[in-house]
């Protein structure tokens, strides 16, 4: 019975991360494959150790299995967020086919700092009369 | 079919496959940053790889290989990112 649970849980792990290795070689774009691989470093092994903790079912290895399960939840967007960060700063492209880039003229290229109004305060130097 | 038996036929070959998909990314990948992630979804399926592994050598001890992976795979992960933006600062 415990064999069958942990054949479940197993196989639902190695699908998702199956799945996440199919996505990351048929996506177009850099950035629709970062959101393919962060599903699968948290859910996928998530699962696989999941069915590990099942299977010895003692409490270092629910510990163990615990503390691994929790850095990759922590630190999996964290990374996503630092490395797609500095991809759209070095200037990596977008899909054609992608319909809004939110990001557009909003880095100031120096500093590297994102502002929400630099379009806005081109526009009030253009125009100063039309300030409200 | 027991436990150890469905381990060796069915999850590791799929968990293979997955490393061959992602080592296809990884050399192929147009700029550094697909190389980068591919690289992180490798060690990540590499933790995988090793959990399956412990439980089919019936040894608890390989998990902590697991957690160090894990830690150098963020570490790696960080690390290129901030050397990748700070190279775009010089230039």
């Amino acid at each position: 019975m415990i064999d069958i649970l942990i054949m479940i849980i197993s196989t639902v792990g190695a699908l998702v991360v199956l799945i996440a290795a199919i996505g990351i070689v048929r996506m177009p774009d850099f950035y629709l494959r970062l959101s393919v691989t962060v599903k699968a470093a948290t859910l996928g092994v998530g699962l696989l150790l999941l069915s590990a903790a099942v299977y010895f079912a003692t409490l270092p290895v629910a510990t163990k299995v615990f503390a691994i399960t929790f850095f990759l939840i922590l630190t999996a967007p964290v990374a996503g967020h630092m490395i797609g960060r500095a991809a759209y700063i070095t200037g990596t492209k977008l899909w054609k086919h992608s319909v809004v880039d939110d990001l557009e003229g909003k880095y100031d290229k120096d500093t590297l700092e994102l502002r929400s109004d630099i379009d806005q305060a081109d526009r009030e130097g253009e125009l100063p009369a039309s300030n409200t | 079919m027991n436990l150890r038996d469905y381990l060796t036929w069915v999850i590791l070959p799929m968990l293979s496959l997955s490393v061959i998909l992602v080592a296809y990314r990884f050399f192929k990948g147009p700029r550094i940053v697909n190389r980068v992630i591919a690289l992180d979804l490798l060690i990540t399926i590499g933790i995988g790889i090793i959990t399956i592994f412990s439980i089919q050598a019936n040894q608890a001890t390989f998990l902590d290989d697991a957690m160090i992976l894990a830690l150098i795979a963020f570490l790696g992960t960080v690390a290129f990112s901030y050397y990748l933006e700070k190279r775009k600062g010089n230039d």
